[in-house]
């Protein structure tokens, strides 16, 4: 075979000089396997898809945001009324950050399910759980961005949270704000870590997480693998890449028709010295925990309420991010129907606390 | 020439020397960072006692609102009986701004639904403690509120 036979004269330049060929053998190798579960294969991609757009819109709305208390807000404004397609800009970054939250949720739960995470997949798991935590990090700090009424007490409620931690939680609190109140210092601080910090350490992980991938090649469901019979696949490149791509682009037809008409709010300026507003509540992806808040009781067995909360979410977190070193079962391609199950109540906690939050109101 | 390499206490002594000094350039570098990183303590207002730019008569019974202590904010009820009573507005629970609810005639936090009698009293949700009462003291025209009530 001589591949350079078949190529132009740029490529085979460039090909003496970086290794195209290289490249190119990596791209035809990887294969996609077929079977009655390949559709979860694609809200990996479509995650990754969603991320580069908020990338690319983050970056245009820096040219005109000013991380301050006393212009950020302003700055905001501006953008929305008198930027030509400013809205639209900010309006995609909303949209596209809460649907990458919603298909981030979707690839990891039907890895959880379909138990993909075994030897030697532990540390692709490990790296999506810490991906997971930094795309809430993402949505917690561009939230309070705007510096708004509802991002104000959203962000001094979940600041406010770290405090119940035990041993460090004041001192993380204090990290967090920048002092002990959430005042422009907290907003940029967040603006920091939200714009430096957050795409640094997405960028690493996304990097380890995809090499993982390449490296293990497309993971096979247990159940699938138990069925027996030949595996049928099909190539990345062209095949499943084009059908990514249709996937892309209705993603981000839905994002532009979501932005047109149901473009992202401003609210009123954030103001230390008003009450909070009647109906608050944060972003849906942490309504479960909001909720869960709620309804725990001022102490239980002597301990603060919200320091059991802080407690049980931070070992709930944990155990997820530990699954594929307690599922023994599945890591010796045994069925794990403990695991599935815990899976299965994981999200049904959440979509049931999450349905409360927005249809149970004691007090209204 | 014989070489040392081989002899394994110096080896063992360069290897010490190279980890001490890549240990300390660390210390050197993070020590420095992590203590940029707390910020330093602001000075918080020693205020203990305020006067509110309110007047006594434009606060009417049954309502409540929200003022200035410092730099934290404090809220003013007038009770349905006509008395005048502040607290902090700060909410024992997760730090929201409470507000008065003149329907349930209670201080009640939006945030996560807890409830205030009219002596500060967490009556109901999650706020584990009664908020912080102050003194108010209505001087003819003005309203003074101060700590340590």
């Amino acid at each position: 075979m001589e591949p350079v036979e078949t190529h132009g004269a740029v490529w085979r330049w460039l090909d003496r000089r970086i290794g195209l060929a290289d490249l190119e053998y990596l791209a035809r190798k990887k294969q996609v396997p077929l079977h009655r579960h390949t559709i979860w294969y694609y809200f990996g991609g479509m995650t990754l898809f969603l991320f580069a757009i908020q990338v690319a819109t983050g970056i245009l709305l820096l040219f005109y945001y000013r991380p301050s208390a006393e212009e950020a807000y302003e700055s905001v404004q501006f953008l929305m009324a008198e930027v030509e397609f400013g809205w639209l800009i900010r309006s995609i970054h909303a949209w596209a950050a809460n649907m990458m939250i919603f298909t981030l949720f979707v690839h990891m739960f039907s890895v959880l399910l379909l138990g993909v995470y075994r030897p030697p997949r532990e540390i692709t798991w490990f790296s999506g759980v810490a991906l997971m935590g930094l795309a809430m990090g993402f949505g917690f700090t561009g939230y309070l961005l705007p510096w708004n009424e509802l991002a104000y007490f959203a962000t001094k409620v979940g600041t406010e949270i770290t405090g119940a931690v035990p041993l460090v939680g004041s001192f993380l609190r204090r990290l967090l704000r920048g002092g002990d109140e959430v005042t422009g210092a907290t907003l940029t601080r967040f603006y920091g870590i939200h714009v430096a910090v957050l795409p640094l350490l997405t960028a690493a992980l996304v990097g380890l997480h995809l090499f993982l991938v390449q490296k293990h090649g497309m993971s096979v469901p247990p159940s699938v693998e138990r069925g027996g019979g030949p595996l049928r696949t099909m190539p990345f490149v062209p095949n499943f890449l084009l059908r990514d791509m249709v996937g892309w682009l209705a993603a981000l037809a839905g994002l532009a028709a979501l932005a047109a008409f149901l473009p992202a709010e401003l609210g009123r300026k954030a103001d230390p010295f008003v009450s909070a507003p009647i109906g608050i509540k944060p972003e849906w992806y942490f309504m479960f925990m909001f909720q869960t808040l709620k309804y725990l009781p001022a102490r239980i067995l002597g301990i603060d309420g919200e320091v059991v909360g802080v407690l049980g979410f931070g070992l709930g977190g944990l155990f997820l991010l530990l699954i594929p070193v307690l599922d023994r079962r599945t890591a010796r391609g045994e069925p794990s129907r403990l695991f599935f199950w815990i899976g299965i109540a994981l999200i049904v906690y959440m979509l049931v606390l999450t349905y409360l939050g927005y249809t149970a109101s004691t007090t209204k | 020439m014989a070489y040392a390499i081989d002899d394994p206490s110096r080896r063992r002594f360069v290897n010490w020397f190279l980890g001490t000094s890549a240990g300390a350039f660390l210390l050197a570098v993070l020590y420095p960072v992590s203590r940029y990183l707390v910020p330093p303590p602001s000075g918080e207002s020693a205020a203990g006692t305020v006067t509110l730019a309110i007047k006594p008569e434009d606060v009417k019974p049954n309502t409540g609102q929200i003022f200035k202590f410092g730099s934290r904010p404090g809220i003013l009820v007038r009770t349905a009986a006509g008395e005048l009573r502040a607290f902090s507005a700060v909410c024992t629970h997760l730090n929201c701004t409470v507000q008065y609810r003149p329907d349930f005639g209670q201080i009640w936090c939006a945030c996560h639904n807890g409830h205030f009698d009219l002596n500060g009293k967490n009556v109901e949700g999650p706020p584990p403690r009664p908020l912080e009462a102050f003194a108010v003291n209505a001087r003819g025209n003005q309203i003074v509120v101060s700590k340590g009530a």
